[in-house]
């Protein structure tokens, strides 16, 4: 592998031991594996409290997704990846925005709106 | 090595600011990693709309009632699959391993097909048995998010035969090397996408 580090940090997806790189891949595929057999299990057992089930979900849901960044992806917090990390940072956080801005507006106008039925009559 | 990614390294003593434009390679994957990003923020949309959605059936099924969980978790392990094979592609492709690069990438390309036909039975079968996104307000949404990866995933397909043809036309020179980067950073986000849609479509249908 060329340093580039040496430059102006590294680029996403480039690891600094090159050698090491094909049981990197191997050992998110594992962590990978057992967490999507966690979410489907989850999702169809009746041994967990029904209501907590989402949010066991998106806990499971959120750290495979770090497996992934980690291991297939190679971001890490490291020095030279400094750029990569805080573009992450804000991409996550206008993620955020969008998704969960757009559900509580949603939520907001739906309770505010006018009951159905009641909406018809007015526009008679 | 060709004289091309012959790097310099700089002296420690050397302050960033004095040290010059970074490399071609580190410039391309930051910017291809901006896009990865604005993608993400695409496909955020796209759930947001989802999210509000899926409870507005207008009397068809709902989405417990249309999703087969074998299904998705055989699409599931095809996608998972393919990202492994795709990090093993860019290792060999790293040494200039022809034979096993296009061993990896061929694996890559059947699993990523096996990904988009299972996911073509499944947009067919329902269409056919009247449930298409004109349905319902919620099966829009569905087929708006489903169809968006998987109008990524036949994007890099294509991507991927691309690049089989540049190898064997091209080799394995720097800017054939820097793309083949930027298809790994691609394709190993759609599998961080296909993480979402698999739990907040698939698994958490009401």
């Amino acid at each position: 592998m060329i340093d580039a580090s040496d430059a102006q940090g590294q680029a996403p997806g480039i690891s600094e031991h090159a050698h090491a790189d094909r049981r990197t891949y191997l050992i998110g595929l594992f962590y990978a594996t057992i967490l999507t057999l966690a979410s489907f299990w989850v999702s169809s057992t009746d041994l967990i409290y029904a209501p907590g089930i989402p949010v066991l979900l998106a806990v499971l849901a959120i750290a495979q997704m770090g497996v992934h960044l980690v291991f297939f992806l190679h971001i890490s917090s490291a020095p030279d990846q400094t750029n990569n990390f805080l573009a992450l940072a804000f991409g996550i956080f206008v993620v955020g925005l969008v998704v969960f801005g757009s559900m509580i507006i949603m939520a907001n106008l739906n309770h505010a709106m006018m009951p159905m039925n009641q909406l018809m009559q007015m526009q008679r | 090595m060709s004289m091309v990614d012959q790097i310099v390294p700089y002296p420690k003593a050397v302050p960033l600011s004095m040290r010059g434009p970074a490399p071609t390679r580190v410039v391309v994957g930051y910017g291809f990693w901006l896009f990865l990003l604005s993608d993400i923020i695409v496909f955020a949309a796209l759930f947001a709309v989802y999210a509000v959605l899926s409870g507005e059936t207008n009397g068809g099924p709902p989405g417990a009632a249309l999703f087969d969980k074998r299904h998705v978790f055989i699409e599931t392990a095809c996608l998972l699959a393919s990202s492994v094979t795709c990090g093993f592609t860019s290792l060999a492709v790293q040494r200039r391993d022809t034979i096993v690069a296009y061993l990896w990438m061929t694996a890559t390309f059947v699993l990523g097909a096996a990904f988009l036909s299972l996911e073509h039975s499944e947009f067919a079968q329902m269409s056919v048995s009247g449930n298409g996104p004109s349905r319902s307000a919620f099966l829009s949404a569905f087929f708006t998010l489903v169809g968006t990866h998987g109008l990524h995933v036949t994007i890099g397909l294509a991507w991927l035969l691309i690049m089989m043809l540049q190898v064997a036309t091209l080799g394995f020179r720097p800017m054939v090397m820097r793309r083949f980067f930027c298809f790994g950073l691609f394709w190993h986000a759609l599998d961080i996408v296909w993480i979402g849609v698999f739990t907040i479509v698939y698994l958490g249908a009401r």
